[in-house]
């Protein structure tokens, strides 16, 4: 028994090894240069697949071999990282932060599809580290060899970084650079070259917790996205920012997952996330972390949110009647596809409720969607619940989880609260996901069927209409309702507002809600749209999907999200028959990040500066 | 570069923070070797004055020259290696960092042209500094994380340093000390820019003022003249 507790304890230190690496990777690049580097699990994929194929090749089979591959697979990694960082990162530094994030997620894109053409959709099994294949005996078990290196390689890469971060001046600048860049600059040194050692350094470790998993995990196209959620959890359990926060989290994490599959397999995954709200309960900024300043979406001033003027109540009429008279018009095909858009722009509204009025920034807003749609399922084929109530029921199941979650997500703010959310919608991913008997995990659910009178599309159509028509007027009354106001005061300065007595903590709790129930109202549309709901529709790739479709349309205007979700889905459906469809999105994403800085709502604020300056600066000269 | 040109040349420059207009035509210059002080209340636009010559505001039209050679829309990083040294209101130390560790970001090259420093010159002539140097800047008191401010903006071995609002907040014995400090960083040859709404403190160091109000220049001239001019100081200066 003792040997096994102790066998299984040298096993986690393992499992954290490469934990640590990534999320102190990820930390590193984030403190220099606030961005929150979405495709640091594309890097940590590519070490691992890189690292693979020079193992085949350089004195396959030797030790020597096998640990310059490693070496050599971080570095190519880190080199990848800096072509990244010079080719993109540098033009958007003074873009709002959520672009960056955008603009990373497009290289996961890329990357992805990148790894499918090269590689191949197979999952890789990763070489046996040569010298270290057998096994030791430890009190009557056995463990791995390679386990013991990998217990060796977190504490060693822990105190180079630490002698790196403060015996060189690299490390000096990059420590000073984490805290004021601005002054850094003001001081003489060039930020554009700090950013990119920074992101070698980052990308290097990336690389290298990708390439040394590798013996035991392998490598596949699905483990950037997987390594990326476990990466935000050890951050933020560690603290934004603190290396040795991220030592301690990884192995806090590693160990309990390892204690885990001893007594519930099933769990791994929500271990991880009890692990984290129990620390954040406890210590809001981790264990290591310290409070950042107040971190607004937006860096200046938000501009104010205005009740549609007349021309523009009279343009929302004129397309409310072409949707009323779309199905006289319209083939089916066309029919389907408003369907759909219909339903993500409600989606994507209730995203912006809590992004733009809120302030509050979700990566995880799919949790929602997902609930409600797994909500009408569930009841539907289990239950046999009429369709009428499944709807009724599917914002219920969703506000419950966004009562649950928000209650921890609103006592944190900026980059810790949309981790956070990140991290919920992967639980609710994965039990979704791992819980096969009740959800039909990777199955999903199938034939679930409209009520008769509902069956017919136009029907259909006119009923998704009404009832997203009905919920975004509904929001769009709440934000300029007491409520909204209430909101908007917490999200402009929390402090005021707290002072003149709002709860700000209680109306951003109640913004989670209602936003959560609206997307489980679309959630439970779409499955009765579709017929069939599978765990994608509550993954990453939906949430940022959501993202893309509230920032291309501009996250402070109302009518944003809806001109962005009718854009995104008909992208997305043009290309989706295309067999890299993935690189085409990322692709797209990445160009209109770079060619529009400020967002699509941002060009014409610009102009309209430019104007105004001009002009205050002709009538200084005409006098 | 010529040798005839003054330390700084600031002429008829415009700022902008978003839509609001801030500076108006303004122009003012710094000798080699003077001290001058930018005087006007809170808001009256000092700090933006001297961010826009450091390049940390992007001043729209109008020209900025140090040493001869035009600055203005340069990034700061390349205006400071040029010997242009800034020292900002809000004092901008690295609190994570040791006392040592900060003058080391500052750290740059020598230059022909200007005073070399060191980090043993810099704890002669800050001799509190000296003794704390591996404290975490973050638990000094306020006067010392100023001296720690400027030592570390002399690091890069400036010619011209711009100083913003030095006396603020800090105990009338420590601001005693800074007027010191400066006369002594003028007689090794540094020309200095500071913003002040400090009179008494003004009088300490300066040789020639600027008055700037609403983002215009009101009034220049020597010290001196300031002093005998009580309607200039009384429109302009009393609160």
């Amino acid at each position: 028994m003792t040997g096994q507790i102790v066998v299984q304890f040298l096993t986690g230190l393992a499992s954290a090894a490469s934990l640590f690496l990534i999320a102190a990777g990820l930390s590193i690049i984030f403190g220099v240069t606030r961005i929150v580097n979405f495709a640091h699990g594309s890097l940590y994929m590519l070490g691992a697949f890189i690292a693979y194929s020079l193992t085949q090749r350089l004195a396959a089979g030797t030790a020597y071999g096998f640990w310059i591959s490693v070496l050599l697979a971080a570095f190519v990694v880190a080199l990848i990282g800096v072509v990244i960082e010079i080719l993109m990162l540098r033009r958007i530094y003074r873009a709002p932060e959520l672009f960056q994030l955008l603009a990373t997620f497009g290289v996961v894109l890329v990357v992805q599809d990148a790894a499918l053409w090269i590689w191949g959709p197979v999952d890789l099994m990763g070489p046996r580290a040569p010298g270290l294949d057998s096994a030791v005996d430890i009190l009557g078990q056995r463990l791995p060899e390679y386990d013991i290196a990998l217990i060796v390689i977190s504490p060693v890469v822990l105190g180079l970084l630490w002698l790196l971060f403060h015996r060189t001046r690299w490390g000096i600048l990059v420590r000073a650079a984490t805290q004021d860049r601005e002054m850094v600059g003001a001081l003489g040194r060039n930020q554009a070259w700090l950013f990119t050692s920074v992101f070698f350094v980052g990308a290097f470790l990336a690389g290298l917790g990708g390439a040394i998993q590798l013996p035991k995990g392998g490598a596949d196209l699905l483990i950037d996205l997987n390594v990326i959620a476990a990466a935000f959890v050890v951050v933020v359990v560690g603290g934004m920012g603190s290396i040795t926060g991220a030592f301690l989290a990884a192995i806090l994490i590693g160990e309990l997952q390892a204690f885990a599959v001893l007594v519930l397999p099933e769990s791994t995954l929500v271990i991880m996330f009890l692990a984290m709200a129990v620390v954040l309960v406890v210590r809001p900024w981790g264990l290591l972390g310290r409070p950042m300043g107040e971190h607004a979406p937006g860096q200046a001033a938000e501009p104010l949110l205005r009740p549609a003027t007349p021309r523009a109540r009279l343009a929302w009429a004129a397309l409310i009647g072409l949707l009323l008279v779309l199905p006289l018009i319209a083939e089916d095909f066309t029919l389907t596809l408003t369907i759909e858009i219909v339903i993500l722009a409600l989606f994507a509204a209730s995203l912006h409720f809590i992004m733009g009025p809120g302030g509050m920034v979700s990566f995880g807003h799919a949790a929602y969607f997902g609930l409600g749609a797994y909500g009408a399922a569930l009841l539907a084929t289990t239950l046999n619940t009429p369709m009428e109530l499944a709807l009724l029921a599917a914002p219920v199941v969703a506000g419950l989880g966004a009562l649950v979650f928000g209650w921890f997500c609103v006592r944190l703010s900026g980059v810790y609260l949309a981790m956070l959310t990140l991290a919920f919608a992967q639980i609710a991913w994965s039990v979704v996901f791992q819980w096969y008997e009740f959800t039909g995990g990777e199955d999903g659910l199938l034939g679930i069927r409209r009520t008769p009178w509902a069956d017919d599309r136009i029907v259909f159509y006119y009923l998704v209409l009404a009832a997203c028509g009905v919920a975004i007027y509904a929001m769009r009354r709440m934000i300029f309702a007491p409520f909204g106001y209430a909101v908007r005061a917490g999200r402009d300065s929390r402090l005021r507002a707290d002072a003149i007595g709002i709860d700000c903590r209680r109306f951003d709790w109640m913004a989670f809600l209602v936003a959560g129930a609206m997307a489980g109202i679309a959630g439970g549309l779409y499955v009765y749209s579709k017929g069939s709901v599978f765990p994608d529709e509550m993954s990453i790739p939906r949430s940022v999907d959501g993202l893309v479709m509230v920032l291309l349309g501009g996250v402070q205007t109302l009518s944003g999200p809806i001109f962005g979700a009718a854009g995104f889905t008909w992208l997305q459906d043009e290309i989706s028959r295309l067999e890299y469809w993935r690189f085409i999105l990322g692709g797209t994403i990445i160009g209109l990040v770079l060619a529009f800085p400020q967002g699509l709502g941002g060009i014409w604020r610009q102009i309209e500066a430019l104007i105004r300056r001009r002009r205050a600066t002709g009538i200084e000269a005409g006098r | 570069m010529t040798g005839a040109a003054p330390m700084l040349e600031v002429a008829g420059i415009s700022s902008f923070y978003g839509w609001a207009r801030i500076l108006f035509d303004l122009s003012l210059s710094v000798g080699r070797g003077e001290v001058a002080v930018l005087l006007g209340r809170n808001g009256a636009g000092k700090s933006t004055t001297l961010k826009s010559i450091v390049g940390l505001v992007r001043p729209s039209g109008g020209s900025v020259a140090f040493q001869g050679t035009e600055i203005a829309g340069m990034p700061p990083h390349r205006i400071v290696r040029m010997g242009l040294g800034y020292v900002p209101e809000e004092r901008r130390i690295f609190t994570d960092l040791t006392v040592a560790e900060n003058l080391e970001v500052g750290r740059q090259r020598p230059r022909a042209d200007a005073p070399e420093w060191s980090v043993d010159k810099l704890f002669a002539l800050f001799p509190n500094l000296a003794e704390m140097q591996g404290r975490p800047a973050g638990r000094m008191s306020g006067g010392e994380q100023q001296m720690l401010c400027v030592a570390r903006t002399l690091m890069g071995n400036p010619s011209l340093i711009l100083l913003d609002e030095p006396s603020e907040g800090l105990a009338p014995v420590i601001v005693d000390q800074m007027a010191a400090t400066i006369g002594e960083l003028k007689s090794r040859g540094l020309s200095i820019l500071l913003s002040e709404q400090n009179l008494r403190f003004a009088r300490m160091v300066s040789d020639r003022a600027y008055i700037i109000e609403k983002g215009r220049i009101r009034w220049q001239g020597s010290m001196d003249d300031l002093e005998s001019d009580e309607a200039v100081k009384q429109q302009y200066l009393v609160v």
